[in-house]
């Protein structure tokens, strides 16, 4: 390896950890020297990233699962029995859909909606950051109301005294939740009252243009669980699949009526099987724990590091630094959401980040022990030590790919908070061996022009 | 190798008091496990004798409530419904003005059952994948069944100081410590492998020595990195028990024990497995 090679490959080692840095620079860092007549108050920025054309405006804060940032998680069963299996991959496809909408009515960022397959069951999970009414949430999701449209029939007038709601309005008209596409508040621009406006799917639309051409100068009603909700009059065949109710709304009793609508509008019924929820203060103090564990235990990882092997030590030490500016870099870039077993597979793979450079040191002093040169016991010690290293890390990698399950296999777990372990314990392994062998081998060979010299221990 | 019966007593007692445990003692399991509801509270105003009133008047049978900090509360009961929350934060309302919610799960038990299952399943499945990989990668199959003994091994003494933490100190089976099991199947072998590579290639430089001298060499050289390394490891993950709070305290707990049962089996255990098999099999 020529010199100008190695040089070469460790400016753009510095490079790497320099941008790393300026990634996970705070936003804003305000510093504040005070000393005798000094008063210096200056705030640092992260830089804004401009490369030529590309800017990167992404959005690289790191993301904090919901039991570091406090919020609620539901579990659901989906009643599959009642649908054919032609239809259930479509159903499933708008029962997302339709909870998606609903959630947003709720006014929440950054929700996660997942269906998952569990043999032959199927669960949806909803994450809901921030809320911390686990009750409201619920309720608003998992009502099961179903949504139907009856027309109004002319009633014998001898049976007008005796005749019920359900009477007047006994024309099926064949629509269903499963037909609306959407309903939302509207403000009329005649009387700017708060209306309530109709969009049906394709299917909904044939059979609403059906229905109100049938139905002109009678009621049209809309049933939610069988209850009357509005009976709007037909004034004229609607074929655009749109409609309005008007009436006496206020925009809350609008806005109610719409999300009961559209929770009208689930095409499977779900029932709750597990929630949880974690408020925002326990979250935030298992994170400040974890950070300062995860500090506390480098600082030991280092000092042991630099006890055991002297100067070689505080350059493996460098190169952990190095490891941990990549990895949380990585982090932020993916991105990775980061919930506290995923702060556990970090600090768990910091230690094993170690183990490559334990190995090669190892290496190291078996081969000066034996009378060679420093320079060339370095390159055989890296050469030999990374068949074992290779190896060791396979097993892990294993492991790890099947706690992650990447394929969804429904007799494996797919739950979030073993997933955040491996994931972060994976990407760990993987920068741990690129630091471990190629940061590190590159430092040392800089600094071995310096002719440092190995402290042996024995 | 000298040391091989003593290997094989002290292997003997940790598999024997983590069998003597599990057959005595069984598991806690917890919620994830069996299904149940777990609510954590800040109840400045807390007495138990109010607790209970509030729970018979709900009718729910109140497992077990531990204090986790400063006026915190972990209570556990069987799983509820959300109307049945709602109740209960009605009644609590009234009992304890000052409460505050910290944290609340609740699941039934066919989740647990799942979980259960898939734990079986991933430890199946990882035995497997590992058993095929350093059967391929040593081409030799003494060394993949030592190793996956070896595993099995840390695997069992695992399950067993749970047994034995449950018993005394209250520690519960979640899906983290299915989470700490699979990585000390990793980890046990990762450790093994490392020991079993320096023995191949010592082989391939010294043809003629007799197994148990090559293992006698492979170990002493790799010894220290094996112990080393598994410092590193044990820093960090006793920084998190000490440090890290209640939430993953058990955790890495597990990790912790997986991790020296790892470091000790891979010289312990899986080398004089293989130093077994292969007298065994020149005998025949």
């Amino acid at each position: 390896m020529s010199h100008k090679k190695t040089l070469r490959r460790f400016w753009l080692i510095a490079g790497l950890t320099l941008i790393c840095f300026l990634i996970n620079f705070p936003k804003q860092l305000p510093l504040k020297i005070h000393l005798g007549k000094i008063n210096w108050e200056h705030t640092l920025y992260r830089p804004e990233f401009n490369l030529g054309k590309f800017t990167l405006n992404k959005n690289i804060d790191l993301k904090y699962g919901l039991d570091l940032a406090g919020g609620s998680s539901l579990l659901f069963d989906i009643d599959t029995s009642k649908i054919p299996s032609t239809e259930l991959s479509s159903a499933l496809e708008s029962l997302k859909s339709n909870i998606e909408r609903r959630i947003n009515l709720f006014g929440v960022s950054e929700t996660s909606v997942q269906i998952n397959k569990q043999q032959d069951k199927y669960r949806l999970q909803i994450d809901l950051p921030g809320v911390e009414n686990i009750n409201d949430a619920i309720s608003l999701i998992g009502t099961t109301a179903q949504l139907s449209f009856k027309g109004e029939v002319d009633i014998p007038k001898e049976a007008t005294a005796t005749a019920t709601i359900y009477d007047l309005f006994s024309k099926d008209t064949g629509i269903n939740g499963s037909h609306l596409k959407q309903a939302s508040v509207q403000i009329n621009s005649n009387n700017s009252q708060p209306e309530v406006s109709l969009e049906f799917n394709e299917e909904g639309t044939k059979l609403f243009a059906q229905a109100t051409k049938e139905l002109v100068g009678k009621r049209i009603a809309i049933f939610i669980d069988n209850y009357p909700v509005t009976a709007p009059t037909v004034k004229d065949e609607i074929t655009e699949g749109k409609a309005s109710i008007s009436g006496s709304f206020d925009s809350k009793s609008a806005k109610e009526l719409a999300v009961q609508l559209n929770a009208g509008a689930l095409p499977l019924p779900i029932s709750i099987i597990q929630q949880s929820q974690v408020g925002a203060t326990l979250g935030q103090d298992s994170l400040n724990k974890g950070i300062l564990a995860g500090l506390v235990g480098l600082a030991l990882v280092a000092l042991f590091m630099i006890a055991n092997y002297g100067k070689v030590g505080l350059i493996a030490d460098i190169g952990l630094i190095i490891y941990a500016l990549i990895t949380l870099t990585l982090y932020r870039l993916i991105p990775i959401t980061l919930t506290f077993p995923g702060i556990v597979g970090f600090i768990l793979s910091i230690g094993m980040a170690v183990d490559s450079n334990i190995l090669i040191f190892e290496r190291l002093k078996e081969e000066t022990r034996l009378g060679k040169d420093w320079n060339m016991a370095l390159e055989t010690a890296f050469g030999r030590a990374w068949d074992s290293i290779k190896d060791a890390n396979t097993c892990t990698i294993i492991t790890g790919f099947i706690l992650f399950n990447p394929f969804n296999w429904s007799f494996l777990s797919t739950s979030g908070m073993i997933r955040g372990f491996a994931v972060t314990l994976i990407l760990g392994i993987f920068v741990g061996i690129f630091t471990g062998v190629f940061v590190t081998r590159n430092l040392l060979r800089v600094f071995a022009k310096q002719k440092l010299s190995i402290k042996a221990n024995s | 190798m000298k040391l091989r019966p003593l290997f094989l007593v002290i292997s003997s007692i940790l598999l024997g008091v983590s069998l003597f445990s599990i057959i005595k003692w069984q598991f806690k399991p917890s919620i994830d496990f069996t299904g149940g509801t777990l609510w954590e509270l800040n109840i400045p105003d807390y007495s138990q004798e109010k607790l209970n009133q509030v729970f018979s008047k709900n009718n729910l049978e109140l497992k077990s409530v531990n204090n986790t900090g400063t006026n915190q509360y972990l209570l556990k009961f069987s799983d509820i419904t959300p109307d049945k929350k709602t109740e209960l934060i009605k009644s609590f309302k009234e009992s304890f003005p000052k409460y505050s919610e910290l944290k609340f799960e609740t699941l039934g038990a066919t989740l647990g059952q799942e979980l259960f299952k898939k734990t079986l399943a991933a430890i199946i499945l990882s035995s497997i994948f590992l058993f095929l990989f350093i059967g391929r990668r040593f081409r030799d199959l003494s060394f993949g069944v030592g190793a996956i003994l070896a595993m099995l091994h840390d695997t069992f003494i695992l399950i067993g100081s749970f047994s034995l933490f449950g018993h005394f100190f209250g520690a519960e089976l979640d899906a983290l410590f299915v989470t700490a099991l699979l990585t000390t199947l990793s980890s046990s072998v990762h450790d093994t492998v490392v020991t079993f590579d320096r023995i191949r290639e010592l082989r391939r430089h010294s043809f003629q020595k007799d197994w148990v001298s090559l293992a006698n060499q492979a170990v002493t050289e790799t010894l220290v990195r094996s112990i080393n390394n598994s410092m590193t490891i044990i820093f960090m993950l006793l920084a998190l028990v000490l440090l890290g709070g209640s939430t993953t305290r058990w955790f890495a707990t597990a990790l912790l024990v997986g991790v020296i049962c790892g470091t000790y089996s891979s010289t312990a255990v899986a080398i004089p497995l293989v130093l077994f098999f292969k007298k065994h099999s020149k005998k025949k």
